[in-house]
């Protein structure tokens, strides 16, 4: 009876989904792949072909950049991973009701503030007349000032720092719906805290440790804040390389390539792990 | 029996939590080979029990022993004693073989030689070829299997079971008492088995301990717990019963005889009870033991007849019962005999009751039951 | 490992300095930026200098306050215009894909769930740039088609909350999804059963259930927004947010004005926070 009724409900909730979708998402990327394949070869005239890719790989600049940050977001992901895990579990599994929702509260507490706030702190932290600097200094640790920002453990600092909400949150989820009596029982039958944690306890957790992983790496990976504030001017951060183009030098074509290759290195990563976990996209990030 | 020595020993064993005592001054021996029952309602103490023996929880005093060797300060993985948890605690991120062949894995066995164990315990326990499903692909009887097989390739020398049946419908839980008292038989291991359920200590178990606010109100076999219960709470926490309350009005020898404060009148035959005339005291008369009869039944002087109508009628196959009024307002559950007799019994038809002294259970109320 | 395994009492201890030291961490440098708030120095930074307010209501240079200082009040004016904006937004489209997702059934459903996810691993930078170039060659070819001006697809306030849409609608969808599915179908059922209309049986017993979910991921919303650097930056004009204000003073050199700022969204943004923890909690 009311079926043309229901199927006019059914297209005007699929209406605003796919608009959101096709408009927003689809469009502009498939745009953006049109754009990173056409050389500028005159005011206005354009033609097709791989040119800027072409220019990634033969200016060793661009593609060392990549690799640098690729590979410090892998360090700052299993960096992430090893500093948050211990936490989650204590929260998960060492502490009981007001304790643990505070705890869990506090972790949170980074999230609530802008990145922008976070970085400015780590800056009023680490720089040359800043608070870690006079404390040694006063300590009588350093003679005279040092400089903590600039480098790349301070990228990693800011990094991590911005982050670990991402990993001890599906982490402390997981192990949350871990039995106590499944440890119990690895006990019981002879296991020791080493085989326990390996055989029970992270295979459980992997769900968590995935989602946790890809997205901190897809977070590092896509900062730009961190790097280009705790690291300066020099700190080689793929987004700052694809932020030049496009405001600084106006070069839009070369600028959508880098953009297109750090979008295919970060869906690439998030491919492996899932595949590797054998999970899909949606149970990992339906859950985060 | 005395010869040997007991598997498992607890002497004194106490537990205190903050200001609560949760296991109170408990002593038993559990002899090797045999299937001990811990029966009692939740909250006695007894999950406490069982887990301090396993070496999740530690005895605030006392000791415990295991084939004569303290436990005392001894981790759970250290321990000669396995545990089925009351859900099981099947590893769900391993295969059936993985979960069995964990604890030998543990102990550094070689990998074939787990392979042929994990084999045979599974067919023990009537579920060869299922090493490589996962856990969710067995159903809640497998599961128990499993989890004893698991248990059980560690030959341990006692066997500690959590309510494993609690959480099976009632099928398989009638099913598994008896699949459990066989396995029980066939590994000859010692078992300890802690539950709430009366029936499923009764069928399976050579003695049980009833627990009671930490306390064991009596040891002893089933057939000594459910005809002869020590104390008020084991008479009428095992089995059914009617229970009167009535006061003591003459002494004679063993026989006892009491009054109601509607003034009827009862023989108990109750001897050791310390009772003096004046007491008051409660009688435990289980339905079974009560016969019906006509209301115009003669007289016999030494049984308890009294004469009421019928109340309702409750039918339930064999376990129908039914319940009389009798002429002071008092309910009395009687169970249905089994013959047919009284199948047309209807309420408010007059009908007696007729009860033995000797059949009734009589004892000195304490300050706090 | 857990409470009821012993464990060595120095492992014990070793494990909780771990956890202190940990939330020191986490909690060091939003405290130093709250301190330097009060610092009455025009560098945030040590030495100490004395307690003042005058960062947040100072009107003398070189101490004047947040509350003086016309550029950062505007761009939180134009912050909470764009948060307002993309939170309403996120919400109405996130409360139809749930149930879409949830109600119904049909042909590419997986397909259309993991588009749905995309935004969640779609870099905030690429989404930026793909927006904008694709907006600007629409507004291109639009321009040389009919010769008129569409500013509104070039850099400003109406693509950054497209921008900052494009990817917290996935948030409002999968907050509002959730509770959702919670929902027992058969009060909707009595209540059409009882003669409301499919309409009426929604609004009236439906919504009221996902009303703590709405709440939650409006707050969430408007707190993204806010916080949102990564696309903004690449699709702001000249009227720009707080974070991008901030980010420009920040490279200038900073002033305890800036931790002035920071302060007080580090107080809205924990009220907020706590505001929609006790409205889900009281609700359920």
């Amino acid at each position: 009876m009311g079926s043309d009724q229901s199927r006019l409900g059914f297209y005007l909730l699929l209406a605003p989904i796919l608009l959101w979708l096709i408009v927003l998402i689809i469009l502009p990327h498939v745009g953006l792949f049109l754009v990173s394949i056409s050389e500028k070869i005159g005011p206005r005239e354009y033609e097709t072909g791989f040119d800027n890719y072409a220019a990634f790989f033969s200016e060793p600049l661009y593609w060392r950049t990549f690799a640098r940050t690729a590979i410090m977001s892998i360090m700052a992901t299993a960096l992430t991973l090893i500093l948050g895990f211990p936490i989650a579990y204590y929260i998960a599994k060492l502490t009981r009701g007001r304790t643990k929702t505070t705890l869990f509260l506090m972790c949170m507490i980074p999230f609530w503030v802008s990145e922008l706030v976070r970085t400015f702190g780590w800056m009023i932290l680490l720089r040359e007349t800043g608070v870690i600097s006079n404390i040694l200094q006063y300590l009588g640790l350093v003679n005279g000032p040092i400089e903590l920002l600039y480098n790349d453990a301070a990228i990693m600092v800011g990094l991590v720092y911005t982050s670990i909400l991402f990993m001890v949150v599906p982490l402390v989820t997981t192990l949350d719906s871990l039995d106590d009596s499944l440890i119990e029982a690895g006990y019981d039958l002879g296991g020791t805290s080493t085989s326990i944690m390996r055989e029970i306890v992270i295979p459980h957790a992997m769900p968590g440790i995935v989602s946790g992983c890809i997205v901190v790496f897809m977070l590092s990976l896509g900062n730009y804040l961190t790097p280009i504030l705790l690291g300066g001017k020099d700190s080689l951060w793929f987004t700052g390389m694809i932020y030049t183009q496009f405001i600084t030098r106006f070069n839009w074509e070369l600028g959508s390539a880098f953009g297109f290759l750090l979008l295919g290195l970060s869906s690439l990563v998030v491919f492996l792990g899932l595949k590797f976990s054998g999970q899909s996209l949606s149970e990992t990030m339906g859950r985060s | 029996m005395t010869e040997s020595q007991p598997d498992l020993e607890c002497r004194d064993l106490t537990k205190d939590f903050d200001a609560f005592r949760a296991v109170d001054h408990v002593s038993f021996d559990v002899p090797q080979g045999s299937f001990f029952s811990i029966l009692g309602p939740s909250g006695c103490g007894k999950t406490t029990l069982l887990r301090m023996i396993a070496g999740f929880q530690s005895p605030t005093s006392g000791d415990l022993r295991i084939k004569g060797k303290s436990m005392i300060g001894v981790p759970p993985n250290k321990r000669p004693v396995s545990m089925v948890f009351q859900h099981l605690a099947l590893f769900p991120t391993m295969n059936i073989g993985d979960n069995v062949g964990f604890g030998l894995r543990q102990r550094g066995v070689g990998k074939a030689e787990i392979k042929t164990r994990v084999e045979q315990v599974l067919e023990r326990v009537g579920l060869p070829h299922v090493s490589e499903r996962r856990v969710d692909q067995l159903s809640g009887g497998q599961k128990q299997r499993v989890a004893i097989a698991r248990c059980m390739v560690l030959e341990p020398d006692v066997l500690l079971l959590d309510e494993p049946l609690g959480a099976l419908d009632l099928k398989l839980r009638e099913h598994m008492k008896i699949e459990l008292k066989s396995l029980q038989h066939a590994f000859n291991t010692t078992f300890v088995y802690i539950t709430h359920d009366q029936s499923e200590a009764l069928v399976m178990s050579d003695n049980i301990a009833v627990m009671n606010k930490g306390w064991f109100e009596q040891i002893g076999s089933p057939h000594e717990i459910y005809h002869h219960p020590d104390t008020a709470f084991v008479a009428g926490f095992v089995g059914d019963a009617n229970k009167i309350d009535a006061k003591v009005t003459e002494v004679n020898g063993a026989m006892l005889t009491l009054a109601t404060e509607t003034g009827s009148e009862m023989k108990v035959e109750a001897a050791g009870t310390g009772l003096s005339v004046g007491q008051p005291a409660q009688v435990f008369l289980r339905p079974e033991a009560i016969a019906l009869g006509a209301s115009d039944a003669a007289a016999e002087s030494t049984a308890n007849i009294s004469h009421g109508t019928v109340e309702t009628v409750f039918f339930n196959g064999a376990n129908s019962t039914v319940t009389v009024k009798d002429g002071a307002g008092h309910l009395v559950k009687v169970a249905m005999p089994q013959t047919g007799d009284f199948a047309t019994l209807r309420k408010g038809d007059a009908i007696s009751t007729r009860w033995l002294p000797k059949q009734a259970r009589c004892y000195a109320v304490s300050g706090d039951v | 490992m857990i409470p009821t395994v012993p464990q060595p009492v120095f492992a014990k201890w070793c494990y909780r300095a771990y956890v202190t030291v940990f939330f020191v961490y986490l909690a060091l440098p939003l405290t130093v930026v709250c301190v330097f708030a009060f610092n009455n120095s025009v560098f945030p930074s040590l030495p100490w200098e004395g307690f003042t307010v005058a960062w947040f209501f100072g009107t003398e240079a070189p101490f004047i306050g947040v509350f003086n200082e016309r550029s950062i009040m505007r761009s939180i004016g134009t912050s909470a215009f764009v948060a307002f904006w993309v939170s309403a937004l996120a919400v109405a489209v996130g409360t139809c894909n749930a149930f879409l997702f949830v109600r119904h059934e049909f042909r590419g459903k997986a397909l259309l769930y993991m588009l749905m996810l995309l935004p969640l691993i779609i870099p905030g930078v690429i989404l930026g740039i793909s927006i904008l170039v694709f907006s600007s060659s629409v507004a291109n070819t639009l321009e040389d088609a009919t010769g008129l001006w569409f500013d509104g697809l070039r850099p400003g306030l109406i693509l950054v909350i497209l921008g900052q849409f494009s990817f917290i609608t996935t948030f409002a969808t999968l907050v509002i999804s959730a509770r959702l599915q919670k929902f027992d179908p058969s009060l909707e059922e009595a209540a059409l059963n009882l003669g409301a209309s499919k309409i009426g049986a929604v609004r009236q017993i439906t919504l009221p259930f996902l009303l703590p979910a709405i709440v939650a991921s409006a707050v969430v919303s408007v707190l993204m927004s806010f916080e949102n650097f990564n696309t903004t930056l690449m699709l702001v004009g000249s009227d720009s947010p707080l974070t991008i204000t901030m980010f420009d003073k920040l490279k200038q050199g900073s002033t305890p004005v800036l931790n002035a700022v920071s302060l007080l969204l580090i107080i809205v943004s924990a009220a907020l926070g706590l505001l929609s923890l006790l409205f889900q909690n009281a609700k359920r």
